[in-house]
């Protein structure tokens, strides 16, 4: 055994060889990741980016050697600085775990201890490792606390995990992995479960740590756009092996293997366009771990298959020529022409807009509720939303755009008639619908009024086939005379929605996630909605997949000339598809135009922290790093003025306090553009844009 | 020879209970064969545990239902050679009939083996059949409460925990007593109680096929007909036809039994409809404008089956428990009754001289109870998996 | 914080008053008061005697009113006997009628009344009573409470082990074991001088009286030893030893597959201190609650165990109140077992709170 001080710092700190992970059930050996090997150079930033399913996470728990009581390493190794992981002992692993390697997870709230107060779970880390006193522990970590820019760091070391904010929480995780200095941390999705705007306050704190204290890092997502803003090298995985690994910037502009191509022309990027360049979508699904096809995992659904060759027999990685260190897991990447243009599947024309359909005017919602734990505090009014007011049009595509807390569910109950506005006006085809909840409705206007949902695992009832369900929406609305009228029109519903009509027997556990968000999308058109309020529908599906749901939406749109309120937090998307944004903060409607406007400048503050904290894939968009401080303010407390004035970097610019005092009037831009703001027409005409696309 | 060896005696067991044991065989034989067809109950077959429970309550089951054929003498017969025999004893020369009281005589000269076996039949009857009505009855009343909260949940709730903050043996000694029976409260309480099962039905049917008027009326139909004929003849023995009735010592037990139960299920199923309610499939129930009965009934029932699965197993082993302390306290029961609480009851007076009367009905409830609970512990091990 | 205190113990009174008023109600059922007339005066009264005497000794007033009274907010009834002419009511010494007499005596006057089978007053018998089951439960909780805990954590520990697998389906039998059963085993098997260990143990000369154990705990009244203690408080202990320990191996289950104690692993913490100072705790607020709610269910396993083993205490005066139908006595046993229930879920909130610090400090 090597000792550490003998490893020679030029040499790779992790080198994975040949890895292979499977997990063990009852029934099979389930193979997670096969033949993976990846190197980590001390001071570098490694991505790991995949969908959901492709084995990164699990590569992650390996390298800690924490696989749970089925997991196990089947073959490779797993060296860090040298010595093999997968050979130590307990005690020697322990010794390597939160001092040598760290890690970082998804979910701070649930990574933390919600029964030790923040400061003894962070000093516990020196404590064990390098035996340092209790009040020695306490002042590093006090230290720390201050590094990963938290206020008032002695408050959080005496405070409970759930008295901090989710980003707060998150920065604790990290300072908790930086308490001994490890030479390499690894990082799981740590910012899948923040808002956007905290995100790029947390990415931006990485790089900086990272650069700070030199340390390695893993970081796994399946966010290329965040791969792109941390890390130096990456590495793609699909269904449990590397296909490709090199340079970012390499991976990025020069693509070696079809399953990245593919991964890249399904993103959203800045200027692909709805109707000219429109998304491609990778057909078919990924596949399950023991459905596996011989040969190449992608072949199913790569353009570029052989039969015979590529479903042969075992692809291994070949290391591109003239690349640094620039690896494929495809046999044929020398012939393909990587600079061919990828064919369009069809250009549309941009559908005209029609007549107004939908009217708010100045809605507001206000909820009544007690605060505090027993429910004996002071009843406290949460107003959800202020004063909304603007119109949609039939076959248009307006986007509701804001984080957590912004009162774009609320809207969506009150316009769906789960919940009755406090006051304002809903115009629905010219009747007026805000004081009618849902069970006064006629099925006409419940039909017309349709939504669909965010989590595809919970969107279908898990105890009812997808047909019936269907059926059961299809009987409501007063659809066809009989049974099997009603039973034909499901069917084509199925086929509207590209599902094979065997499906409609089948149990929504059989489905996955895209197919079950299809079977959601026919449901909401079941009775032949005009208005159709989706609910961030293609967020929880992975990348490959979204593409072909939000290509359907956009279809079935087009066809029924439906108006589709998209609700998002994702820019790219929104950008993409829809033709007005509408941007909340607290409740408050801030920025409204259509798509150019809102993306280009003048911006209201928050806009533009917005554009800029969402990470974009493509090495050519220049951004301006705009990092907000602090957390989105609770609805329950919002702070007096304007919404935003707690974290605009504006607000010095607007003279005598008026931000702390008074909320800023809707201001009319031009062309039904809005914005609620301050600012005075100098200081908004001086924005700059905040993504610039490089010239080519 | 006037005695069977242990051994015999053992082997003369293993025989009466043939059937048992032909009828276990198919079971198992069929189920592991097609278990992965046959969803949560094929993958009892999976887990050790689960088939051991499996196995015990089967054998108790198909015991009560072979019970005429596995008995060797009748319940109540007594031959007075035989008072506080040993197992294994002959019968007196000149009876008729099976040779033995295979596992003794009791205080009044009965043959243990055979009132346990009646005994069986009793408990494998009113304790699901006590666990369906409390089920039904915390149903009823759990979903809307959990569905809605608000008042009618606060008032609900604050009633199921005052029941609940009875110690159950107070409850019994205060709700089966002769004396009560005089004042018709446990009708009352029935009338109540077996009301809900015809309601929950009828809501049922109605929240599904309203939409299909001829079906909704068939099958609401059919349940208030079938579903009053039964009530009028349980709760109030007034059944014209005379084939459903139902003795007002077991009424009182019965009503009890179910009275005790229900808070608890009702708590169970509030506390999963408050979990579920807050599902997408729920509210996209709610925003194609879906009835609150049909959301409450099937859409969240449904998907809450798993945890009422299990709990109702290890409900039926509850209630075979407090039927045991009924009749452990000679509560509510005749004094010829074989069920297994009695019969411990009545052997433990010479229990240190004469153990087996005693011992024969605890060892057969331990097992009963310990197979519902061992398959509930399995079940609830599978359902969780994956 | 405080408010809560209040709202809880507003239900708490509440729920106090109705459960005391049921018991009351179904206690005072006209067959059982009918019943004492005859036990009382005489068994060959005719129905309209019966009624008289009812009347006379204040039993026929409407069910709320006496209610009131015997709560002691409605003032006692009175009334003068028929043949003597003495004073007499609720208040009334009966063997010294002419002293002045108190408006009110109900419960809370601490007038318990007086008890018609054991012919004493109802508070004297329950104070006696209780200690003798106050002794037995606390050799139980010392019993049941740390050995549940340990079998708990140890199983809920690794989760899947032999070791978990073993002591789970140890759990889970005694879970399925009523009192009524595992008393009658117990004795079978230990105190019986022909059957189960002792015969054995004498043969091999270990033992030298009749059994291992007593199976009546009569004597324990006077002198608690091993010999007549042992079994009654097993007896009680082990249903309740099973379902603690399954309580708390289900939270320890749960708590160890938290993403907080991976954490903790990754840090480089050693297994046994994830336990102990990771886990423990966070563990623990289950159970916790589950042991306060356990103990009224103790007072089930009580009255029968009292049964079985003749132990003269709480329980076995329940049943002799009720079989006796003993009013007042049944009446007084139902206001110690709702008020243990009713401190025992107040106890139990209290302490999630305080174990809780996600809900402490908010």
């Amino acid at each position: 055994m090597t000792d550490q001080t003998t490893w020679d710092p030029s040499q790779p700190i992790l080198e994975i060889e040949h890895l292979s992970i499977s997990f063990f059930t009852r029934l099979r050996e389930i193979p997670a990741v096969m033949d993976f090997s990846c190197t980590v150079m001390p001071g570098e930033a490694m991505g790991l980016v995949g969908e959901s399913g492709c084995g990164k996470s699990t590569v992650a728990l390996g390298v800690m050697q924490d696989l749970g009581k089925n997991g196990r390493i089947v073959g490779g190794s797993i060296k860090f600085k040298g010595r093999d992981l997968c050979k130590m002992s307990d005690d020697e692993l322990r010794a390597i775990r939160g001092k040598e390697i760290a890690m970082i997870y998804q979910e701070p709230m649930a990574s933390l201890n919600p029964a030790m107060k923040i400061g003894e779970q962070l000093a516990e880390v020196p404590m064990i490792h390098e035996g340092l006193s209790r009040a020695k522990a306490l002042e590093l970590a006090r230290q720390i606390v201050a590094d990963v820019r938290l206020p008032d760091p002695d408050r959080i070391l005496k405070a409970y995990p759930h008295q901090l904010s989710g980003g707060q929480q998150q920065r604790i995780v990290i300072a908790m992995a930086l308490m001994s200095k490890p030479a390499l941390l690894i990082l799981d999705e740590p910012t899948t479960a923040l808002d956007v705007t905290v995100e790029a306050g947390i990415v931006d704190l990485v790089k900086d740590l990272g650069e700070k204290y030199g340390t390695s890092m893993l970081f796994i997502s399946h966010n290329l756009g965040l791969i792109l803003e941390t890390c130096d090298r990456l590495c793609v995985m699909y269904s449990g092996e590397a296909v490709e690994t090199g340079a970012v910037a390499e991976v990025f502009d020069e693509m070696r293997h079809p399953y990245t191509q593919a991964l890249f022309r399904s993103i959203p990027l800045p200027g692909a366009d709805k109707n000219a360049r429109p998304l491609i979508a990778i057909p078919g699904n990924f596949p399950l771990p023991h459905e596996r096809p011989q040969g190449c995992n992608f072949g199913p659904r790569c353009d570029y298959f052989q039969k015979g060759r590529c479903d042969a027999r075992d692809i291994a990685m070949d290391p591109v020529p003239g690349g640094d260190r620039h690896e494929s897991r495809c046999l044929r990447f020398a012939e393909i022409d990587w600079d061919a243009p990828p064919q369009v599947a069809k250009t549309t024309e941009k559908s005209p807009i029609g007549p107004v359909v939908l009217k708010m005017d100045d809605l507001r919602k206000y909820y009544e509720v007690s605060s505090g734990a027993f429910g004996d505090g002071v009843a406290k009014v949460v107003k959800a939303n202020e004063s909304l007011s603007f119109e949609a049009h039939e076959g248009e595509t307006l986007a509701i755009v804001g984080e957590s807390g912004c009162g774009k569910s609320t809207f969506a109950k009150v316009l769906m008639g789960l919940e009755t506005a406090t006051s304002g006006e809903i115009l629905l085809f010219d009747e007026n619908i805000q004081d009618t909840p849902i069970q006064q409705r006629n099925a006409n206007t419940v039909s017309s009024v349709q939504m669909v949902f965010q989590n595809p695992f919970d969107t279908l009832n898990p105890s009812m086939t997808v047909g019936r369900q269907i059926i059961r929406a299809l009987e409501i609305f007063g659809e066809g005379r009989n049974d099997a009228e009603r039973h034909q029109r499901m069917l084509e519903l199925l086929d509207l929605v590209k599902l094979p009509r065997a499906f409609a027997e089948r149990k929504p556990r059989q489905l996955s996630g895209g197919q079950k968000q299809r079977v959601g999308i026919a449901r909401a058109f079941a009775g032949g909605a005009k208005i159709v309020v989706a609910d961030e529908p293609v967020s929880a599906l992975d990348v490959s997949v979204q593409a072909a749901v939000t290509d359907l939406l956009m279809e079935i749109q087009r066809k029924n000339r439906t108006t589709l309120l998209f609700i998002s937090h994702d820019l790219s998307v929104v950008r993409y598809l829809s033709d007005r944004v509408m941007v909340m903060y607290l409740g408050h409607v801030v920025e409204i135009g259509t798509t150019d406007e809102v993306f280009s400048p003048p911006y209201h503050p928050y806009t533009e922290a917005l554009l800029s904290a969402v990470p974009i894939a493509d090495t050519r968009v220049k951004k301006k790093r705009i990092v907000l401080e602090g957390d989105i303010p609770s609805a329950m407390n919002p702070p007096p003025g304007c919404p935003f004035q707690t974290r605009c970097r504006w607000k010095s610019r607007v003279p005598g306090g008026l931000c702390d005092r008074e909320m800023p009037p809707m201001r009319e831009m031009g062309n039904g553009h809005q914005i609620k703001c301050h600012l005075s027409e100098e200081e908004l005409a001086s924005m700059e844009p905040v993504i610039q696309i490089a010239a080519e | 020879m006037t005695h069977l060896s242990a051994s015999a005696v053992l082997g003369e067991l293993l025989y009466r209970f043939l059937p048992v044991w032909i009828a276990l065989f198919l079971t198992f034989a069929l189920s592991i064969a097609y278990k992965r067809r046959l969803g949560l109950y094929g993958r009892i077959f999976d887990s050790p545990i689960g088939m051991v429970g499996f196995f015990l309550v089967m054998f108790w089951a198909y015991a009560a239902i072979f019970a005429g054929m596995i008995m060797t003498h009748d319940p109540l017969e007594q031959v007075y050679r035989l008072k506080d025999a040993l197992p294994g004893t002959k019968m007196p020369a000149g009876t008729k009939g099976y040779p033995y009281y295979l596992l003794g005589g009791d205080h009044l000269a009965r043959d243990v083996f055979s009132r346990m076996v009646a005994g069986a039949r009793e408990v494998l009857i009113i304790a699901p059949a006590a666990t369906v009505f409390a089920y039904m009855v915390g149903i009823t009343l759990g979903l809307p409460a959990g569905y809605y909260a608000g008042r009618f949940d606060t008032v609900l709730s604050f009633v199921a925990n005052l029941v609940l903050a009875f110690p159950v043996i107070l409850l019994f000694y205060l709700l089966v007593t002769p004396a009560i029976r005089q004042v018709g409260i446990p009708v009352g309480l029935a009338a109540v109680l077996f009301l809900f099962p015809v309601i929950f039905l009828t809501i049922l049917w109605n929240s599904r096929y309203f939409t299909v008027p001829w079906k909704r009326n068939l099958y609401v139909g059919l349940t208030l007909v079938i579903g009053l004929w039964a009530y009028s003849g349980l709760a109030f023995n007034a059944d014209p036809l005379g084939v459903f009735a139902m003795d007002s010592n077991l009424l009182n037990v019965f009503v009890s039994v179910v009275f005790v139960n229900a808070p608890t299920v009702f708590r169970i199923v509030r506390g999963l409809t408050f979990d579920i309610k807050s599902r997408d499939y729920v509210a996209a129930a709610q925003t194609r404008g879906e009835g609150p009965w049909y959301i409450m009934l099937w859409e969240i029932l449904p998907n809450a089956r798993g945890p009422l699965i299990v709990d109702f197993c290890l409900r039926i082993g509850y209630t075979t428990i407090l039927l045991g302390t009924l009749g452990f306290f000679g509560l509510g029961v005749s004094p010829e009754s074989p069920d297994w609480g009695s019969t411990i009851n009545a052997g433990r007076k010479l229990l240190s001289i004469y153990p087996w009367p005693a011992v024969v009905p605890a060892v057969a409830l331990l097992s009963l109870v310990l197979g519902l609970n061992l398959l509930a512990d399995g079940l609830r091990e599978e359902s969780l998996r994956d | 914080m405080l408010r809560f205190l209040l709202r809880r113990f507003g239900t708490m009174i509440l729920t106090g008053l109705c459960l005391s008023f049921v018991v009351f109600y179904l206690t005072n059922l006209k067959p059982n008061l009918e019943r004492l007339a005859k036990t009382q005066a005489s068994a060959r009264m005719t129905q309209s005697q019966v009624h008289d005497w009812l009347v006379e000794h204040g039993y026929g007033e409407p069910v709320l009113k006496r209610y009131g009274e015997w709560l002691g907010v409605v003032p006692g009834w009175t009334g003068k006997n028929t043949e003597t002419g003495a004073p007499m009511g609720r208040c009334v010494d009966p063997n010294n009628p002419t002293t002045k007499a108190a408006t009110y005596c109900g419960i809370l006057q601490g007038t318990w009344g007086y008890s018609t089978v054991f012919r004493s007053s109802v508070s004297s018998i329950l104070s006696t009573r209780l200690q003798a089951t106050g002794i037995l439960m606390l050799w139980v909780l010392i019993l049941m409470i740390p050995v549940s805990l340990v079998v708990g954590i140890v199983s809920g520990m690794r989760e899947g082990s032999r070791l978990d697998r073993g002591l789970s389906v140890a759990s889970i039998a005694t879970t399925a074991t009523p009192e009524y059963v595992s008393g009658v085993v117990l004795i079978v098997l230990l105190s019986s001088p022909m059957m189960g260990l002792s015969p054995v143990l004498r043969h091999w000369g270990l033992l030298h009286g009749t059994a291992l154990f007593k199976g009546s705990a009569a004597s324990a009244l006077d002198h608690v030893t091993f010999a007549n203690f042992t079994l009654p408080v097993v007896t009680v202990a082990l249903y309740g030893t099973g379902y603690i320990a399954r309580m708390t191996r289900a939270s320890m289950t749960e708590v160890m597959t938290a993403q907080y104690i991976r954490t903790a692993r990754l840090k480089g913490v050693r297994f046994r201190t994830v336990v102990l100072k990771h886990a423990l705790r966070n563990a623990l607020i289950a159970p916790f609650t589950v042991i306060m709610l356990q103990i009224p269910w103790l007072l089930n396993g009580v009255v029968i165990t009292e049964t079985l083993f003749n132990y003269k205490g709480f329980g076995w005066t329940l049943v002799q109140a009720a079989e006796g139908n003993d009013i007042e006595l049944l009446l007084g046993c139902s206001i110690v077992a709702v008020v243990v229930v009713l401190l025992t879920q107040l106890i139990s909130d209290i302490g999630y709170i305080y174990l809780n610090p996600r809900i402490r400090i908010s």
